[in-house]
């Protein structure tokens, strides 16, 4: 209770002196509306916000297995194989550095002008690849060098040595991976739907978009404030799922 | 004579920055435990790895009597898997050597009962004290009754009550099972306490300064740290230990 009340406080006060400054300024609300005029739009919204939330978190979740897939099958090729690491290690990094929303119209091109969800998803699914991929290769050579000492001199085979010492110890770095990803994805989803911006994929995106072409500034926020809840809630879910899982996996 | 169990002949290791150690002699008989003492950087634990067969010699020869799974090495850290409980921990050797789950699972419970750990079975490392975790490291140590034992530095990290406790309990897994064995330390005391044979190092290059006998059972009687015989040998290993640290100075 003790560590909830301050923000708390902080928020309810801000939120008072937006609401004051708004009516005592007479500030236009195309401009920036009250928080009442943000919460009744809210309200006024919330099924379309819940399915547009559903849409933009449901394209998030999936890229994020795909990713997941796909960077977990190549940190384990390339973990096996030092050539190959150096290969791929500048071709991921540039694919990291290189800001999504320039790649996003290629994508779109690629999934075909129809199916912009295809793009949507793919965009979401190449924010979230680098994050597990690097943590699945740091969690690969994580393992504990005396423990390998110890699999060198009990003449462990080299499956042995993966299945027994190499992916368990890659467990803590590749939750860490997965946690970021998740956070990566909805931001790649939502970048991803502004760039299609053509309302073929209905995510949050689109509501901000949709909104902000009629100058409904207040849905804007309303949108805006579902996407913050979501995102909260997501990473409040995998901070958990990643705290449990690590004490099972070291038993406390 | 037996011949040894793990010997070093005119051995020399040189590491991208010079010599490490060497030329070094030494020889295991078995049963026999040596204690290599000496300042940081001396080679102590270079001389570990050689004989554990993890490092290869620049020059010299190595020879081990001891195969590969006849060899146990405990290091100063328990290193023990996270994700296993203890007696997963315990039998891991046993399941790389191919030992089959049904006969692994109770030579690793007994050789926890042995170290003191019968309750602890199923605890992971994280629910044991360092000196638990110790007493585990030291039972996947003994569980594939090894030859040659080579324990690096392993109470460094205990307390000292902790590590009195810990080195009784070695001598007497030792005097049952009798591997020859090699004990690292920094600690001039628990040397002459674990050791019948201390071997003093000294550091660029590692290299041995000279050695101290100490006689007495293996399994060191109750007041032994009292006796004449303890504290002569502690003065005597003291005054090589000085001389080393001299040279490299």
């Amino acid at each position: 209770m003790k560590r909830v009340l301050p923000p708390l406080i902080l928020i309810a006060v801000l939120l008072g002196g937006w609401e004051i400054a708004c009516r005592a300024l007479a500030v236009p609300p195309y401009l920036l509306p009250a928080p009442s005029a943000i919460a009744t739009a809210f309200v006024g919204a919330w099924p379309l916000l819940l399915a547009s939330a559903w849409t933009t978190l449901s394209t998030a979740l999936v890229a994020l297995v795909i990713s997941s897939l796909i960077a977990c099958a190549l940190a384990l090729a390339v973990s096996l194989n030092s050539q190959l690491e150096d290969a791929v290690r500048p071709i991921a990094v540039t694919l990291q550095v290189t800001p999504l929303v320039a790649i996003a119209p290629l994508v779109t091109i690629w999934a075909g002008i129809d199916h912009p969800s295809r793009a949507v998803t793919g965009l979401a699914a190449v924010v979230a690849f680098f994050p597990i991929f690097s943590g699945a290769l740091t969690g690969l050579k994580a393992a504990d060098p005396d423990l390998a000492r110890l699999f060198d001199l009990y003449g462990a085979t080299p499956w042995q040595r993966l299945v027994r010492l190499r992916l368990p110890s890659a467990v803590p770095a590749l939750l860490e991976g997965h946690k970021v990803a998740t956070g990566l994805a909805v931001i790649g989803a939502v970048v991803a739907e502004f760039v299609a911006g053509s309302g073929g994929t209905q995510g949050l995106a689109w509501r901000i978009l949709e909104a902000y072409n009629r100058l409904q500034t207040a849905k804007v926020f309303a949108a805006v404030l579902t996407l913050a809840i979501l995102g909260v809630a997501l990473h409040a879910l995998m901070e958990l799922a990643e705290r449990r899982l690590l004490r099972a996996w070291r038993g406390r | 004579m037996t011949p040894p169990i793990a010997s070093l002949a005119s051995v020399e290791v040189d590491y991208a920055r010079g010599r490490a150690l060497g030329p070094v002699d030494l020889a295991l008989p078995p049963g026999e435990i040596v204690a290599l003492v000496g300042p940081s950087g001396c080679g102590k634990s270079t001389a570990l790895r050689l004989l554990a067969g993890l490092e290869a010699p620049t020059r010299g020869t190595v020879t081990r009597a001891a195969g590969r799974g006849e060899t146990s090495v405990v290091f100063q850290s328990p290193t023990l898997a996270p994700w296993l409980s203890a007696r997963d921990n315990v039998a891991l050797p046993l399941a790389l050597a191919g030992v089959a789950k049904k006969d692994a699972m109770p030579a690793a419970d007994q050789a926890l009962r042995k170290v003191g750990l019968g309750a602890a079975l199923g605890a992971r490392p994280a629910q044991l004290s360092g000196g638990m975790a110790m007493r585990a490291s030291l039972a996947r140590a003994l569980v594939t009754r090894p030859r040659l034992l080579l324990l690096d530095e392993p109470f460094a990290a205990l307390d000292e009550i902790t590590r009195r406790a810990l080195a009784d309990d070695v001598l007497a897994l030792a005097a049952e099972l009798s591997p020859a064995v090699v004990f690292v330390t920094h600690n001039v005391e628990e040397a002459v306490y674990m050791a019948g044979r201390v071997v003093v190092m000294s550091p660029g290059p590692g290299r041995i300064v000279g050695e101290v006998t100490i006689d007495g059972p293996v399994a060191r009687p109750p007041g032994f740290r009292a006796t004449e015989a303890f504290r002569a040998a502690a003065e005597a290993v003291s005054a090589l230990l000085a001389q080393a640290t001299e040279r490299a100075a």
